[in-house]
């Protein structure tokens, strides 16, 4: 989460709330509604780090508000992470996992660990479907973010009907 | 009383004996589906699924095995009578439309209608409402040749719907399709299926087979799985926060 803090307190000031509520906006409910503790802790991290600083602002009638901007090392972070090549997605599947070391435990057999994970993608893609029905059509980051979680679920799929024709 | 269901195959088998030896397709298939049920058929290339819903409805013979298309047997008849059976009561998606080239889109969609003894004011009111439906009705008098791959497919499960039919198959009916027209199609089986229709659906798109009440699946030849698509239990804020991760 550092990073995209940073990216939004490069276009202004801002505190931990607003933070969260800019990411809520950007992202629609398919991204999970980040803690606001956690945003907090990442900020204190970054402040640590020399990456952002923090204002106290006075309030009338509140206690005072810690307004957070970007710091020119923060800039600089920011600026390397936009400009470098973004690793892709790796396999790290911890059904592959099960499906590999099950029939040394003896308790499961593949086929069954094969049907049981390709009915629960399924059920995942009607979920995804609901979503994308609930979400706004106008909010594009969103829709194209469901849009990407779909193919995933979907070379998901297709893998594990490989791993059927070939460990069953 | 018991339901009759709307499709019932028993030790299906399908080999196939082109010059050499002979390659089982179809290695003893059983199969019930009830009225209203839509059920996908998923499996990998060469499991047979195509071959299993093609003998579903009269496509292709079977070797050995029953087939019974509501409580009627459908195994043993010949071709014209599988050809009458399926006026009444199948409708059939492919892959790649199958429209007649030469005919309007109302005259494709009317056809069936009228081979199963609709009226011409049945078959043409049938046809003005399927097409409103799907959202085609301005492109009635167009060939099909001038549609999209998308509305071609709307059309023709617009003309697999024309007879009411008691079961619809379909092959793959969006594996030539982009994600927008398959969308469209999706929306379109969405809505019949809630209206009640039968639906027997062969296919690898997640999308589409996640609609289904349930899933087959093949290999070999052989059913491995045929079990219910279960319902997440829903987060109280039903989000999907946990199926789509950002990281960074």
């Amino acid at each position: 989460m550092r990073l995209p803090l940073l990216a939004l307190l490069a276009k202004e000031p801002a505190h931990g709330y607003e933070l969260k509520q800019a990411l809520e906006v950007t992202f629609g409910s398919a991204y999970p509604s980040p803690n606001i503790g956690q945003i907090y802790v990442t900020l204190g991290r970054l402040e640590k780090d020399g990456f952002v600083r923090a204002v106290d602002v006075e309030q009338s009638n509140r206690p005072n508000k810690k307004v957070y901007y970007l710091t020119a090392a923060g800039r600089e972070a920011l600026e390397a992470w936009v400009d470098e090549p973004t690793e892709g997605p790796r396999v790290r599947d911890e059904f592959f996992m099960k499906l590999v070391l099950a029939p040394l435990t003896g308790i499961a057999d593949r086929m069954a660990l094969v049907n049981r994970q390709r009915r629960h993608y399924l059920s995942l893609m009607r979920d995804l479907d609901e979503l994308a029905e609930r979400t706004d059509p106008g909010n594009r980051v969103a829709r194209l973010l469901i849009e990407g979680a779909m193919l995933h679920l979907q070379a998901d799929l297709d893998w594990l009907e490989r791993c059927q024709e070939d460990l069953t | 009383m018991t339901v009759t269901p709307v499709i019932r195959a028993v030790g299906l088998v399908k080999i196939y004996q082109t010059g050499g030896l002979p390659v089982p397709a179809v290695r003893g298939v059983d199969l019930v589906v009830e009225p209203g049920e839509f059920v996908a058929i998923m499996g990998p290339s060469g499991s047979g699924k195509s071959t299993f819903v093609h003998m579903l409805g009269g496509l292709e013979t079977r070797t050995s095995g029953e087939i019974w298309l509501d409580g009627k047997r459908a195994d043993t008849l010949s071709e014209s009578g599988w050809a009458v059976l399926r006026r009444q009561k199948v409708g059939f998606v492919f892959q790649f439309f199958n429209l007649v080239a030469n005919m309007t889109v109302a005259d494709n969609v009317e056809l069936p209608a009228l081979l199963g003894g609709a009226t011409p004011r049945h078959a043409r009111e049938r046809r003005e409402y399927l097409l409103a439906e799907l959202g085609l009705e301005e492109r009635a008098g167009a060939a099909p040749g001038q549609l999209s791959g998308g509305e071609q497919q709307r059309v023709a499960l617009a003309r697999a719907l024309a007879n009411h039919p008691r079961l619809l198959l379909a092959d793959e009916p969006t594996g030539n399709l982009d994600s927008r027209n398959t969308r469209d199609v999706l929306k379109l089986l969405g809505k019949v299926h809630r209206q009640g229709q039968t639906i027997v659906l062969v296919t690898h798109d997640a999308r589409v087979a996640s609609m289904a009440d349930r899933v087959v699946s093949l290999l070999d030849g052989q059913i491995v799985d045929d079990a219910p698509i279960a319902r997440l239990q829903r987060r109280p804020a039903g989000t999907a926060g946990d199926i789509v991760e950002l990281h960074g």
